[in-house]
């Protein structure tokens, strides 16, 4: 068994949490409470460090220490955002949250602005171009029609306008297909990923925690 | 009396019993493993391809968005990765949207670096993590140092040779992120989309179904997905990591599961067939 403290505590950690599959019991509970409390300790540690020092403590120092020498920092700028983030805290007492709007107001502005021509441009019009492009030869071709047929049944399934009947309940029912298939592969995909993840808690506990394995 | 039927007691069993079976399956590959052969999918192989085809010297920036729960994935893809760039003497520029990351690339830099004998700030910069993913990754557009004026450790970019002349997507042939989440939609949107930078992605599996459509379009030059991914990355760069390791208990595992699911579904129709209620006992 390892000797590194570290190890140590990673390893017992990982019991205390697989502790669980037999059932509930209080070394699964301690381990969970630490790993949030570890969790959001760190986060906060990490974003005043990387966010709120740099951008804020740091950059009003400079144009504190720039106004002693008589010159006007551009630094000063960091009020405007330090103001809308203290007013987005209002949101905590009811006689000031309609101040956190403001800062609300702002950031969706902002977000929407960088967001929407993103998405329309990357993961709509780029699409669209790639469903309907001049079909190619051999296999190339026949992945082209598949794709359009699927892109126009999945769009027919969720054209709730009409009843799908006809020829539209053909295309919906076409649709229905082509999604159940993306599901089974999604969902293959996942089991996949909860597997990994076993695979390397494993691999963890025998090589480094127990030492079976070689490479620790 | 005749006993319940064995699909009944199928329908019954102690979910425990399925634990073990899995740790089982999962443990015995790895303890005694027979080493599976690997094949590697047109996906994987287009973005070897694609990295490999970047001018010997150049820099790429390696975007490393992933955190511990999802390391069993991208961790062994990210070696493979830098392991790669460096037998290619490229210079990785790497930097990471995520506050829980920077420990795991560190790790990650360490194992690649040491195994193809290559040193920090000459080899590959770590520019550490900034808050603000899509900010961010906008940002860097505009002005990389701007958003990381120094490197993880402290050294000014100005004072490492491989950031000369590069502040933007401009100085990088290509750009690589390996990502757990959606960061990845952001890197299409704004590092290949509006600022025209050739993509490779590196996902988790549970992702990697969403960005196929990416390849066809070719937003996404290729695409490594989740363990098998890397497994293949492994295998085409000829290096036996953690991934080529786990895909032997990977495939019993599924192998166990797909007799599971059969199972419990031979016995939940034959149960449902004689009118006996799931979970064990007749109605």
């Amino acid at each position: 068994m390892s000797t590194d403290p570290q190890i140590l505590v990673a390893g017992l950690l990982t019991l205390c949490i697989f502790s669980f599959l037999y059932r509930d019991n209080p070394f699964y509970k301690f381990a969970e409470h630490l790993f949030v409390g570890v969790a959001a300790g760190y986060l906060l540690a990490v974003q005043f460090q990387n966010v709120l020092k740099p951008n804020v403590i740091d950059s009003l120092g400079t144009a504190i220490s720039a106004a002693g020498t008589g010159d006007l920092s551009p630094k000063w700028w960091t009020l405007v955002p330090l103001f809308l983030g203290i007013i987005l805290l209002g949101r905590l007492w009811t006689r000031t949250s309609g101040l956190a709007r403001w800062a609300l107001a702002f950031y969706v502005g902002i977000y929407s602005g960088i967001a929407v021509p993103a998405y329309m441009q990357a993961q709509i019009f780029a699409q669209l171009a790639d469903a309907v492009k001049p079909f190619g030869t051999g296999w190339e071709a026949l992945y082209s029609a598949l794709v359009l047929i699927g892109f126009l049944g999945v769009l027919a399934y969720f054209f709730f306008s009409s009843h799908h009947r006809g020829a539209h309940g053909v295309a919906a029912r076409v649709g229905i297909w082509f999604l159940m298939i993306a599901f089974g592969a999604s969902f293959g995909y996942t089991v996949m990923a909860r597997v990994s993840l076993l695979i390397a808690r494993v691999q963890f506990m025998l090589r480094d925690f127990v030492h079976i394995l070689p490479g620790a | 009396m005749a006993g319940p039927r064995w699909t009944d007691r199928l329908m019954g069993i102690d979910r425990r019993f399925l634990f073990i079976v899995i740790a089982v399956a999962v443990t015995l590959p790895l303890l005694f493993p027979v080493n599976l052969p690997i094949s590697v999918s047109p996906r994987v192989r287009a973005a070897y391809e694609t990295i490999d085809a970047v001018p010997n010297g150049s820099p790429i920036l390696l975007s490393l968005d992933y955190e511990p729960d999802v390391m069993a994935e991208l961790q062994p893809m990210a070696i493979a990765v830098l392991r790669h760039c460096f037998r290619k003497n490229l210079k990785p520029v790497v930097l990471t949207l995520y506050p829980a990351a920077p420990g795991l690339i560190e790790r990650a830099l360490a194992i690649a670096s040491e195994a193809e004998g290559k040193k920090r700030n000459v080899d590959y910069v770590f520019l550490g993590y900034k808050s603000g993913s899509q900010a961010v990754i906008l940002g860097m557009g505009e002005s990389i140092r701007g958003l990381f004026p120094k490197d993880f450790w402290g050294t000014p970019l100005d004072e490492i040779p491989i950031m000369k002349g590069i502040d933007s997507y401009a100085g990088f042939p290509l750009v690589v992120n390996l990502s757990g989440s959606k960061i990845a939609d952001y890197y299409i949107q704004i590092a290949h989309t509006r600022y025209h930078r050739p993509l490779v992605l590196g996902s988790t599996a549970v992702m990697a179904t969403d960005y196929y459509p990416y390849l066809s379009s070719k937003q996404l030059l290729g695409l490594i997905g989740g363990m098998k991914g890397a497994a293949e990355y492994e295998r085409l760069i000829d290096i036996v990591g953690d991934a080529r390791k786990g895909m032997d208990a990977q495939s019993l595992v599924h192998v166990v599961i797909v007799a599971l699911v059969l199972l419990g579904n031979v016995a939940f129709l034959s149960s449902r067939g004689r009118g006996a209620r799931p979970g064990g006992g007749a109605s």
